[in-house]
């Protein structure tokens, strides 16, 4: 036999050389604000200016109202919109000025009773009410054209009442709207916002750590050490696993009490799944980083493919159904389509486990595909 | 001067594409991502599935609900028996809506009352859902006016007429599709800038060139320039494509376009330069974008409107040059707008874009120090 | 099972590599004996660092055989890995962990039981002298300290057979000896097998066994002492006091049967192509030519000129131009600071017209911060800097014409071609038409880079680089040359050629202000400083530095025992100051 010496057991020295990955990761995190920023002050930062920022729901919209000749109807008209919530109404003398201000963007809508209106409707005859509405953002414009309906709904009770007659709709209709009554849109985008958020911290955080790791030549030293590949994937992973699941609870904990979403599922639950997701995008960020091997590709590469598509295509802020057949396909190789369906799932509606399940187990099969990838392509090997 | 300003721009042009990788990043994900986000970024609801419980066997309930299955908008998957498969129906997101039609409904009508329909909706996208009885409710209206026309319920004493100006047939996609020319013509300047003097300072060229003749404010410009090019190169394909793939309508003046792009790309590079001489190494140019871009994006009115934040936020968007940059976009593409118009958009962008290049070059002979 | 060699502890038989079809390493076959200090030894290029990541099981060779201790390098690296310690050229230490934690990390990844860790800990900061520092950050060692926390974390579980590329890359005299003499304890008394590389070719002296290389082929093995005995009386050194040693060494370099001239001490050494003496025909009459033992560099220098034949030498200008000796840079009490940190304190020199003058320093001494500081890339803390009559962080974009720099590291645009650095360093210059034309062509003229104008520079061979580099700082013909180490990493040939240049570029009245870590160079400087921790230590010509340390035990010192022996002088002198206070 020749002279050598033999390697200690296995079985001892495997778990020293985790921990000692683990205990350099670590000590490297907390020297590092880079790492504790992106972890927790990102999230926040982005939850606050999301949550904020990004709202469909269109409150005290200025619209134009055009009276030609005022009389007791017409103001009893005018005045159903003055009620409404959603709409801050103006009064124009004419048509042109009213059409002046919505071509620079004073008003988004016009509402024009022409000078016939009280005669119109005294004979009984349907009064035609004009509405003009800047229709650029169509669907700022299909909210404007329900509320100006709601309006004149209302009106038409009233109308109804005054004229002591009862003003009869043949069908009417009655809304039930689920998880959501009141239709805040805060309520399903936060948790979309989570999925955003854990994309960036998972994806981002490892793909520029483990790029630096090469950059800074100490992945040639790693690499010459008896240590595995899989102890150093496995050294990467954890760490940042704790990491995100810190900036999780950071995230769903200002959900809960900044945003006042209801949670109505179970948090077990959501952690379980949550961390799911959160394995599959640090998994996605090592591939980056073992294909991209230097911290600018690595961050580019991770924005472009993980950010932005996690942004548009995960159905966060646009509805999947509504796109193109393509597109939707396009959506299924995303983690985040299945994690965002999870997560306003378990917040607004509570524990279906038919849609937490079905997502999970996608998730599951985005894990080990990039596990696996990561973990094929982190070889031992400079060629 | 020139020579040395030419020599500057032939060289950041060669620097930025000639390696394969950059020029790659440069070109390849903006054109997929106008592709992609031009289809996917869209509000439009086609093909809501919903399902019917209907418990009443006259007439009118199938004449109503030939309307939904009519109607392109809406797509029927299930017709349910009883009360209990509504919550498992919506909870698994199956459907979105469901139509509940009670046992009453024909008789009601018939006698001349009012008969009800139930809609139950998924709330957890509440915007959708808001959609989705808009809709509903404009089937119901239609079903109204002719019910009272054939069964002689009378009149309305009033009736609205709605039209939408710029965009009738009230199709998102030309909200958000020109809009992408602002979000990737920000992203492009942004990448070449902000990490530009970052790499040179890594790669030790910062200094050599500091100790040329070159005047400080030549390199500046030298960076700034080809980050011009490249942008108007980059946003005219992206408009071609948007006008010859997307059909989306280009009503406005092209010079007011191109006034606006060119003010654009002055502030954002200006900003990207900004953040390029505070940036020490490229990672913090690369973060410092990122922490620019998102918030300029969120902030500008590209997917939801500035009129729905809060007044603080509102406040801060006038900050953002993309906010003005968007409404030139959409001005000039959907409502013709015209130079005069859009006075009060070039100004701001103009004044952002001249203060971030004045920072830019104090911080840059700051950083010299 | 073939049992390896008696004592062999490394077997290399017909080891290929190739990189997209450009062979690295052709046909390498050697041995290894335990205990021993092997030297890699090969002009940038050829295949050092290649050969040291096969035999680390980081590569896989195209064909051949590895086997390390009689394990298969190739089947098993996992293996090998266990009984190996491999320090990489560019040593990955982790500079946000302190030196403890370093070390922690390796025992664990090593596998040393924790029983061990004490007495081994205490033993490795001991012998590296890393003790006070163990709580210090890595990133806030100086290099020669980063590179023995390196060895010490490749040597926290000793292995059996250690491997070191370039250890000494870019590291002072002071702490190369350090380094030294640690790994020849180790050797000695752990019972080590090391194969370092090195550029140093006096290191080679030092290495039991020597392995030549030179692109890719395997030129020669045996000790140092069997390659120099075929140079027996082909050494000479030359002495001619009335003559500049740098004109006396570009004349002799270009005699015929010259193969090698280095200035040396007072003269200059030459080596002469077999049969053929020196001929001291043309030169004044006080020439003295005396035979001396050959060295290690000698037989390598000739080996490498026997493969590669005669290099083109720059063409000699004709005469000294005349200059006025002024004061061209002065510098007068500059200091400067980074928070608390001084890293130049109040030092002053001058340099005049037509003079190589050299800064010498260890890492961290302030070299650099002085040079940038010259430069007018940092402006001084306190004091005044002249350089041309003007302090350049002020003067007018114009007067940064007439200097010419060229930085530490490779800094010119590495994906532009070299005919594309060009051009865009002379139009940076101000050169343009035919002007600019004609500089570009003698610069690919006189520094042979014709075959390479359309390559990315980032592309070329070292060597290329730094001629590139130079080139690029000599568009415009500036008067004043700033070089901040310009021969780091590059292979003793390259050097001499580099020196060549520099030394007709004075010959033509340039005025050349340079770092170096190699003390040899040093002799080509007219006038010098020595730098540490921020002052200047000595100054003046390299005779006077020589003569400064020269004693009973050191009867005839080097340049390096100047440096050395001044560097100790200060830090006991420092000492015993701080023991009276």
């Amino acid at each position: 036999m020749p002279i050598l010496r033999k390697p200690d057991p296995a079985r001892r020295a495997a778990p020293m050389r985790l921990r000692g990955m683990l205990r350099k990761e670590a000590r490297q995190i907390i020297r590092d604000p880079s790492s504790i920023a992106i972890a927790f002050v990102l999230p926040v930062l982005l939850l606050l200016l999301f949550g904020y920022g990004i709202s469909l729901d269109a409150k005290h919209v200025p619209l134009g109202i055009v009276v030609e000749s005022p009389s007791p109807e017409a103001a009893a008209f005018a005045g159903a919109f003055e009620q409404s919530a959603y709409l801050s109404p103006q009064r124009f003398g004419t048509i042109q000025e009213a059409e002046l201000a919505l071509i620079t963007h004073r008003v988004d809508g016009i509402v024009w009773l022409r000078s016939d209106f009280e005669e119109k409707l005294l004979a009984g005859a349907e009064a035609p009410i004009g509405v003009i509405i800047n229709g650029v953002d169509a669907n700022t414009a299909h909210i404007i054209e329900g509320y100006v309906n709601g309006a004149w709904l209302s009106w038409l009770q009233h109308h109804a009442a005054a004229q002591g007659v009862e003003q009869t709709l043949p069908v009417q209709l009655q809304q039930r709207i689920w998880f959501n009554a009141e239709l805040r849109s805060q309520n399903f985008l936060v948790p979309g916002l989570i999925a955003v958020i854990m994309t960036l911290i998972g994806a981002l955080l490892t793909a520029m750590v483990v790029a630096r790791e090469w950059e800074r030549g100490t992945m040639e030293a790693l690499m010459v050490t008896p240590v595995t590949a899989k102890e150093i994937l496995l050294g990467k992973l954890l760490p940042y696993f704790m990491l995100g699941i810190g900036g999780l609870a950071l995230s769903v904990g200002m959900a809960v009490w900044q945003f006042n979403v209801p949670l109505k599922g179970s948090l077990p639950i959501l952690f379980i799944s949550s961390s799911l997701f959160l394995i599959a995008s640090l998994g996605m960020g090592l591939t980056i980083s073992t294909v991209a091997r230097n911290q600018f590709v690595a961050g580019q590469v991770a924005i472009i493919v993980t950010f932005l598509p996690a942004f548009m295509l995960s159905g966060f802020i646009f509805d999947i159904n509504s796109m193109p057949r393509a597109i939707q396909i396009v959506t299924y190789l995303l983690p985040a389509r299945y994690y965002v369906s999870i997560l306003q799932t378990i917040f607004l509606a509570g524990n279906v486990w038919k849609v937490i399940l079905l997502n999970s187990l996608a998730l599951i099969l985005f894990c080990a595909f990039f596990l696996g990838v990561a973990r094929k392509r982190t070889v031992k090997r400079l060629d | 001067m020139w020579t040395h300003l030419k020599a500057l721009i032939i060289k950041e042009l060669l620097a930025v594409l000639k390696d394969k990788k950059s020029r790659l990043v440069l070109i390849a994900p903006p054109l997929i991502q106008l592709i992609v986000f031009g289809y996917a970024a869209t509000y439009d609801l086609n093909h809501i599935r919903y399902a019917v419980l209907n418990e009443d066997r006259g007439a009118a309930s199938r004449e109503l609900l030939a309307r939904f299955e009519h109607s392109e908008t809406f797509d029927c998957i299930a017709q349910l028996d009883g009360d209990a498969q509504i919550a498992p129906e919506i909870d698994n997101k199956r459907v979105l809506l469901i139509l509940r039609i009670p046992s009453d409904f024909s008789r009601k009508l018939a006698l001349g009352q009012s008969a009800s329909l139930q809609a139950n909706v998924d709330g957890r996208n509440s915007n959708t859902a808001m959609l989705i009885l808009n809709d509903v409710q404009s089937v119901v209206s239609s079903f109204n006016t002719s019910w009272m026309n054939e069964h002689g319920g009378g009149t309305l004493p009033a009736r609205l007429a709605v039209r939408s100006w710029y965009n009738p047939n009230l199709v998102s996609r030309w909200f958000i599709v020109p809009g992408i020319v602002g979000l990737l013509t920000l992203l492009v300047t942004l990448l070449i800038t902000a990490l530009s003097v970052a790499r040179e300072r890594e790669a030790g060229t910062f200094d050599q060139l500091l100790v040329t003749p070159l005047h400080p404010s030549e390199i500046l410009l030298g960076k700034a320039l080809p980050a011009v090019i490249i942008g108007l190169m980059e946003a005219t394909v992206i408009i071609l494509i948007i006008v010859f793939w997307f059909k989306v309508p280009l009503l406005g003046s092209l010079l007011a376009l191109y006034i606006g792009l060119l003010l654009f790309l002055l502030s954002s590079i200006g900003v990207g330069l900004m953040i390029s001489s505070l940036a020490v190494t490229q990672q913090q140019g690369l973060l410092g974008a990122f922490l620019f871009f998102v918030p300029a994006i969120i902030l500008s009115g590209f997917s939801t409107p500035i009129a729905n934040m809060p007044a603080l936020l509102q406040k801060l968007t006038l900050i953002n040059p993309l906010r003005y940059f968007l409404v030139i976009l959409r001005g000039v593409f959907l409502e013709g707008a015209s130079v005069g118009l859009l006075w009060p958009q070039f100004w701001p962008m103009a004044l952002i874009g001249v203060i971030c290049m004045v920072m830019a070059g104090k911080l840059f002979r700051h950083r010299m120090a | 099972m073939e049992t390896p060699g008696e004592n062999s502890v490394l077997d290399l038989r017909k080891v290929s590599k190739g990189f997209a079809d450009v062979p690295a390493l052709q046909d390498i076959s050697l041995k290894v004996r335990a205990g021993s200090i092997t030297g890699l030894i090969g002009p940038d290029g050829a295949g050092k660092t290649t050969l040291m990541r096969l035999i680390a099981g980081l590569l896989v060779p195209d064909s051949g055989g590895i086997s390390v201790l009689g394990i298969d390098a190739v089947k098993s690296p996992l293996q090998v890995q266990h009984v190996m310690g491999y320090m990489p050229q560019r040593f990955g230490l982790y500079e946000d962990l302190t030196v403890q934690e370093n070390l922690d990390l390796y025992a664990d990844l090593q596998g040393l039981p924790d029983a061990e860790r004490p007495t081994r800990y205490s033993a490795l900061t001991k012998l590296t002298g890393l003790a006070p520092f163990t709580k210090r950050l890595a990133g806030k060692l100086s290099g020669g300290m980063k590179q023995k926390l390196g060895l010490a974390c490749v040597l926290v579980r000793p292995p059996q057979l250690l491997l070191l590329d370039e250890p000494t890359v870019g590291v002072d005299p002071v702490s190369r000896r350090e380094l030294w003499s640690i790994v020849s304890r180790l050797v000695h008394e752990e019972n080590m097998t090391a194969l370092l590389s090195t550029a140093y070719l006096d290191e080679a002296e030092r290495c039991q066994e020597v392995i030549l290389l030179h692109k890719g082929e395997l030129l020669g093995q045996g000790a140092p002492a069997e390659f120099s005995r075929n140079l027996a009386g082909r050494s000479f050194q030359v002495t001619l006091p009335s003559l500049n040693k740098r004109t006396l060494q570009g004349r002799l370099a270009r005699s015929p049967g010259v193969i090698d001239a280095t200035i040396q001490r007072t003269g200059v050494r030459i080596v002469m192509k077999n049969g053929m003496q020196p001929d001291p025909a043309g030169f004044p009459e006080d020439i003295r030519i005396e035979a001396v033992p050959p060295r290690f560099e000698d037989s390598f220098i000739s080996l490498l000129r026997e493969k590669d034949g005669s290099p083109t030498l720059p063409g000699a200008s004709p005469d000294r131009a005349e200059t006025n000796h002024d004061d061209v840079i002065t510098v007068d009490r500059i200091a400067k600071s980074f928070g608390s940190f001084h890293a130049v304190k109040n030092i002053s020199f001058s340099v005049k017209a037509g003079e190589v003058f050299g800064l010498l320093g260890a890492n961290g001494a302030g070299k650099s911060t002085t040079f940038r500081m010259l430069c007018g890339l940092l402006p001084p803390t306190d004091g005044q800097l002249k350089v041309a009559g003007l302090d350049l962080r002020h003067a007018p974009a114009k007067a940064r014409a007439r200097i010419g720099y060229m930085a530490q590291k490779f800094s010119l645009y590495g994906d532009l071609s070299v005919l594309e650095n060009l051009r865009f360093f002379s139009s940076a210059y101000g050169l343009r038409g035919d002007a600019q034309r004609s500089q570009i062509d003698w610069a690919m003229q006189e520094f042979e880079l014709k075959q390479y104008a359309k390559s990315r520079s980032k592309e070329l061979p070292l060597g290329y680089k730094q001629r590139l580099a130079l080139a690029a700082a000599l568009m415009h013909r500036p008067k004043i040359l700033f070089l901040d180490e310009p021969t780091s990493g590059v292979d003793p040939l390259a050097r001499r050629e580099f020196w060549h240049r520099i030394a007709t570029l004075a010959d033509e009245g340039v005025t050349v202000l340079v770092t170096t870590h190699f003390m040899e160079e040093a002799e080509y400087c007219d006038r010098l400083v020595i730098m540490a921790e921020g002052e200047i230590l000595a100054g003046g010509t390299p005779d006077a530095l020589r003569a400064r340390v020269q004693s009973e035990k050191i009867p005839d010192p080097s340049m390096e025992d100047a440096f050395v022996e001044l560097i100790k002088k200060h830090e006991t002198g420092r000492n015993t100051d701080a023991d009276s206070a």
